[in-house]
């Protein structure tokens, strides 16, 4: 009876519900420099926390489990790093390679893959215990890893344009070869209904698609001719390709070596527009339910950010949030878009109906930041 | 943007023809490089410059210069090769490459500075 009497005013007084925190509006900011992390509340618009010891983080991505506690890290330096939201603290840590360039988490949440430049390949770990589950060499440096439904990862080689589908649902991995994408792809992207694998190449003009919902894909190439007509211009940073907006049923594109952005008709993989804008596109992001695009540039026009309405290919608007402007990160149903502006230290955060700054976050140097609802996104 | 690159050059290319102008520069930059002491640039400049190494070039070759896509750029990677012809590298890229050319955005003088920089012998 006593017992019961305690337990009854146990559960009355949930003491510990005070210090609960649900993770679905946190994010991290990566700090490039420091090698730390910076745990951010989107609600609150509020740094909570600094997270520390995570190696070189010069290009670092992250990718949450499916649960939205874990992010595991992805360094420069080889390091792969599962961090707990939680207890803010690092919770396993490998150094699984001489240089990685980023990774993906299997649809399951059960494997984290990583993809390295040197030794170059894939490796595949638990997600659990960081165990290695699965090592694929490769004749180059491996780029554009993605989650592929069921199981599964696609990758690009640099070095020799080979992709290579692998599927990890079985006893043993099985790799398939798809076909050659073109020379030197820089990064590559799966559509979001992961039907297409987009991959971007720089050592010659073009895109490479793979449909990978047809049971044999092969590598089908567009985009061959842009900007025939001018001479290239020097690319002080490689686009990237995560970002890439599907919108208003197109491919918005960072053309390499222009200051354009190239939009593709998603059906009939043929240019339907070009949008002359500030310099060398980086990201070219959909901001969520509207019809705009926002992209940010290369060195040294960095400073800059632009809108672009998909409908019209118009820029509608031309930001200055900041010295070095690295990353954007929207909040998942659009209302905020978060800056990274690498050189004051800050991430900006900016209303997207108004595109006025409504706060900033002191951050040490940032770059990527990702909002913990990249969980359930395939392909991030 | 100020054009840097004028103090450097207009003492020796007064607007020849475009492929002797060519020349001349080249011989220019030979002269250049082969004076140890020609990278002298302001400590503000110097300071925005190592913060280009570190944050920009980091982009491609690593924060630590231990390499990325591009090639590792550490002193030991970077030992047996002359500041001039790293100077060069920087100034005008490697073709075939990932590897843009500075020379937009960099004098030959700065040029200089990165290569010793990157090599450890930064003045």
């Amino acid at each position: 009876m006593k017992r019961l009497a305690l337990l009854a005013a146990f559960l009355a007084t949930p003491l510990w519900a005070e210090d609960l925190v649900a993770t679905g509006d946190l994010g991290l900011v990566i700090e490039r420099a420091t090698g730390s992390l910076v745990l951010v509340d989107r609600s609150d618009r509020a740094a909570l926390g600094r997270i520390e010891g995570l190696g070189d983080l010069s290009h670092a991505s992250l990718t949450y489990s499916p649960d939205e506690r874990f992010a595991y890290v992805f360094g420069r330096d080889g390091g792969l790093t599962k961090v707990d939201i939680l207890t803010r603290q690092v919770v396993a840590r490998t150094v699984q390679a001489g240089n990685s360039i980023g990774g993906a988490i299997s649809d399951d949440g059960k494997l984290v893959a990583v993809s390295n430049y040197e030794p170059g390949g894939v490796k595949v770990f638990d997600a659990q215990t960081l165990e290695l589950v699965a090592d694929i060499p490769a004749a180059g440096k491996t780029i554009g890893l993605v989650d592929v439904p069921g199981r599964r990862f696609a990758w690009t080689i640099w070095d020799t344009g080979e992709v290579f589908l692998g599927d990890f649902s079985g006893a043993e991995p099985v790799i398939t070869p798809l076909g050659n994408a073109g020379k030197n792809p820089f990064d590559a992207v799966l559509t979001d209904d992961a039907h297409t694998y987009l991959v971007g190449l720089f050592g010659e003009k073009g895109v490479t698609s793979f449909d990978l919902w047809d049971p044999a894909p092969k590598p089908q190439k567009f985009l061959t001719d842009y900007g025939k007509d001018g001479e290239d211009m020097p690319v002080y940073k490689m686009p990237h390709l995560q970002g890439w907006a599907f919108t208003e049923g197109q491919y918005a594109l960072p053309a390499v070596g222009r200051h354009e952005i190239l939009w593709v008709d998603r059906a009939s993989e043929k240019t339907v527009a070009t949008t002359p804008v500030h310099g060398q596109p980086v990201f070219i992001i959909a901001q969520p339910a509207s019809p705009y695009v926002w992209v940010n540039f290369a060195t040294p026009l960095n400073d800059t950010v632009q809108v672009v309405d998909s409908r019209t290919h118009e820029v509608v608007a031309t930001l200055s949030p900041g010295k070095a402007v690295l990353h954007m990160e929207f909040a998942p149903r659009g209302a905020e878009v978060w800056i990274s502006s690498r050189d004051d230290n800050k991430v900006l955060i900016y209303d997207t109906r108004t595109r006025e700054k409504v706060a900033e976050i002191a951050a040490e140097a940032p770059s990527g930041i990702f909002f913990t609802a990249r969980a359930h996104q395939t392909g991030l | 943007m100020p054009d840097r690159r004028r103090s450097s050059s207009t003492s020796c290319t007064p607007r020849p023809p475009a492929r002797v102008h060519a020349v001349l520069k080249e011989l220019c930059l030979l002269i250049l490089l082969a004076t140890p002491a020609a990278a002298e640039i302001a400590p503000d400049r110097a300071a925005a410059l190592e913060h280009m190494v570190v944050q920009d070039c980091g982009s491609c070759h690593g924060l630590t210069m231990k390499g990325g896509l591009g090639r590792p750029l550490t002193h030991e990677a970077l030992a047996p090769s002359d500041r001039e012809t790293l100077a060069l590298i920087i100034l005008d890229g490697v073709p075939g490459t990932a590897m843009p050319p500075w020379r937009p955005l960099l004098t030959e003088d700065e040029a200089l500075w990165i290569a010793d920089y990157l090599k450890g012998v930064t003045p």
